[in-house]
């Protein structure tokens, strides 16, 4: 039985670790290049969601139609936002910049609670998304093993972009180091832009597979997204696109290895324990795992 | 006498060509240090003085909510003013001060009843209302001085990530330890509220030198050093890891007498209460006063109240007339920080304080001396 038991893990964990790692990337995408946190990124899953539930309640569009307009409202909501409220901050101090997308953030969510409700509403779903298959055994839902499908199709391509086109080497100089990339002709704006828009890409994407799991979208729901994609982050190194991949396996090995070992007691200190497994990396390993570019920023 | 008020007798010849006003305007001098926290507390008391003499207990209840936010920044301020560091776990101080300060002021038969699951030694604990403040205010630095000082070599994003991390792990605590803090549940203390008017205004005044004086004495002008020039702060010797420990720890301190005076004013308390929504409010107002000086503080506390208070009537009114509009208030306040962020950094004070010299200076009165305020370096680096 043990081998049964093993298997489900190993499918839980890499389900949850590729949803995860798309959050986390799509964090370090503008990390990398802006050096912002960007705290509205949960703001940019809730939006594709209620695209998601909006197109899936009120109209009869085909599925694969709805997914890629919500996938693109990521997209347009991420390039928005950077058009219209990151881009008067270049070359401003990185605290503006953080504050900046707090601000953005509570303003996004009183939007949803004004504009449409602070309720949640159940966000509908083809019915084979939800539907049980069987693996060597093991029952789990098709969308975790579409999950591990996408992710590993996303990444795939990604890597392609990344190391083989010229806006992917671009991209990786300007995350190195902006000013040599901009004296070498990379243009400052399209970078910071296409960070922006592949970081609502993966918003998008999250949020298709992360509402299925809780089948409903609220004002509010996108904090827990966002802190994942913190730990994950901080976990896997802030400054390398493989460390936040990476980073979002280890969290959801962790967080379910703690949610199988933890007394029920204690198991609601859960995120206490994950935020100081963060501290503790932030200041033991602040580069995380995979080091990429980091710089030492410390003092004393 | 630098830091005490002297007054120059004017020439008797002199009075009888211009106005005594004039002269007295012109020779009157008190320094800049002194000046500011004069300035500020008797803009405090005469505004409290006037709400307390109009008697209207609706306006009476937010002034005093209204200076227990004011007390809360300039705890804020105190630490990120200083050092630069977004201090996002500062609410969680708060939060634990509140909690802790109710804990001690309660009769045990009232916690008995009210948090039957609490430890039965905290049950026990009984302080009058002044040392449970202290008290909350203790346990909120002691928390601090305990986990802070590995954090405090850390600077920039990585230094705002630890703090966030510290305020969630904060949070969790206090929403999850049902034996002392009720749990998720709403923390009732009963009673009558004993954070009145004249309490609330007498601690803002006690915290309004205290905070400015921090700022001015040679820890709070290392600290500042260590915002302003890392490079060339460190060359001058100064511990970056002891300075900023004593900002943090003092601030937490403000924080929990803060959370202390809160709660024994609303008189039921949620972990929920200490996080965001009420970072939030305080970020906004010290992006809006100026983050970097004490009268930022002050004057960001003021202007967000009154526009909240204003915005709330506008939401009721619209609520009312039949439209949801619940929101609108935070939607306000944060694109009003965005908008000062982009063309007004450093808050209406520009990174200054209120000042008798400042006020000489903008009315054009009397011979200015020719002394400069160093304007304060801008934060910023070129990307």
């Amino acid at each position: 039985m043990s081998g049964h038991v093993l298997l489900e893990f190993a499918i839980n964990v890499l389900s949850m670790g590729s949803l995860y790692a798309l959050i986390a990337l799509g964090l370090v995408f503008v990390f990398g290049i802006c050096k912002l946190i960007n705290f509205a990124y949960g703001e940019f899953i809730t939006v594709s969601t209620y695209v998601l539930y909006f197109l899936g309640t009120f109209t009869d569009l085909p599925w694969p139609l709805v997914f890629l307009i919500g996938i693109l409202s990521g997209v347009a909501i991420g390039f928005l936002s950077e058009l219209t409220a990151f881009r008067p901050f270049r070359g401003r101090s990185l605290d503006a910049l953080l504050v900046t997308s707090f601000a953005i953030s509570v303003i996004l969510q009183r939007i949803f609670q004004l504009g449409i409700s602070p309720r949640s509403k159940a966000v509908p779903y083809p019915a084979f998304f939800n539907m049980n298959i069987e693996l060597f055994g093991v029952v789990t839902p098709l969308r975790n093993i579409l999950m591990i499908g996408t992710t590993a199709v996303l990444l795939i391509v990604l890597v392609i972009v990344m190391n083989h086109t010229t806006l992917g080497v671009a991209m990786r100089g300007a995350s190195e180091n902006f000013v040599t990339a901009r004296l070498m002709g990379v243009p400052a704006n399209l970078v910071i832009s296409v960070a922006f828009i592949i970081s609502g890409f993966l918003a998008g994407v999250v949020a298709i597979f992360w509402s299925a799991r809780t089948g409903s979208v609220e004002p509010l729901m996108g904090s827990s997204p966002l802190l994942i994609g913190f730990i994950a982050v901080v976990i896997g190194g802030m400054h390398s696109l493989p460390g936040a991949v990476l980073g979002g396996y280890v969290y959801a090995f962790i967080a379910n290895v703690l949610s199988l070992t933890l007394p029920t007691s204690v198991l609601s200190y859960r995120d206490a324990v994950m935020f100081v497994i963060v501290i503790a990396f932030l200041v033991l390993k602040p580069e995380g795992i995979m080091r990429g570019n980091y710089q030492e920023e410390r003092v004393g | 006498m630098r830091s005490s008020m002297s007054m120059n007798k004017a020439p008797v010849t002199e009075l009888t060509k211009r106005s005594a006003a004039k002269v007295f305007f012109e020779n009157f001098d008190f320094s800049r240090k002194t000046s500011t926290v004069v300035f500020l507390i008797v803009i405090l008391v005469a505004i409290g003085a006037f709400i307390w003499w109009l008697n209207i207990p609706f306006i009476e209840d937010i002034f005093t909510s209204s200076a227990i936010t004011l007390i809360m920044a300039l705890g804020f301020q105190l630490y990120m003013g200083n050092s630069g560091i977004l201090n996002w776990s500062y609410v969680g101080y708060v939060g634990i001060g509140a909690f802790t300060s109710a804990i001690f002021s309660m009769t045990p038969a009232l916690k008995a009843m009210q948090i039957p699951t609490m430890y039965p030694f905290l049950i026990g604990l009984h302080l009058p209302f002044p040392l449970a403040l202290v008290a909350g205010a203790l346990v909120a630095m002691i928390v601090a001085a305990v986990v802070a000082w590995p954090l405090m070599r850390l600077s920039d994003s990585v230094g705002a990530i630890t703090q966030f991390a510290l305020l969630i792990v904060i949070n969790v605590i206090l929403s999850q330890w049902s034996k002392v803090t009720n749990g998720p549940r709403t923390f009732t203390l009963g009673g009558t509220r004993l954070t009145t008017l004249w309490v609330t205004l007498g601690i803002a005044v006690i915290v309004i030198i205290a905070v400015y004086f921090f700022k001015e004495s040679s820890l709070g002008l290392k600290l500042r050093a260590t915002r302003d020039d890392r490079y060339a702060a460190r060359s001058s010797g100064i511990n970056f890891v002891a300075v900023r420990y004593f900002g943090y720890v003092a601030s937490a301190f403000i924080g929990g007498l803060a959370g202390g005076l809160y709660s024994h004013y609303i008189l039921s308390i949620t972990a929920a209460s200490f996080y965001m929504n009420e970072l939030f409010t305080l970020l906004s107002m010290l992006v809006i006063g100026g983050s970097m000086s004490v009268s930022g503080a002050f004057f960001g506390t003021l202007l967000v109240t009154l526009a909240r208070q204003g915005l709330r009537q506008f939401e009721l009114f619209l609520t009312r007339s039949g439209f949801e509009a619940s929101g609108t208030t935070e939607i306000v306040v944060a694109v009003l920080m965005v908008v000062f962020l982009i063309w007004r950094a450093n808050g209406i004070t520009g990174g200054g304080e209120l000042s008798w010299f400042g006020i000489k200076r903008f009315l054009r009165i009397g011979a200015v001396k020719k002394e400069k305020i160093p304007k304060q370096k801008q934060q910023e680096e070129k990307v």
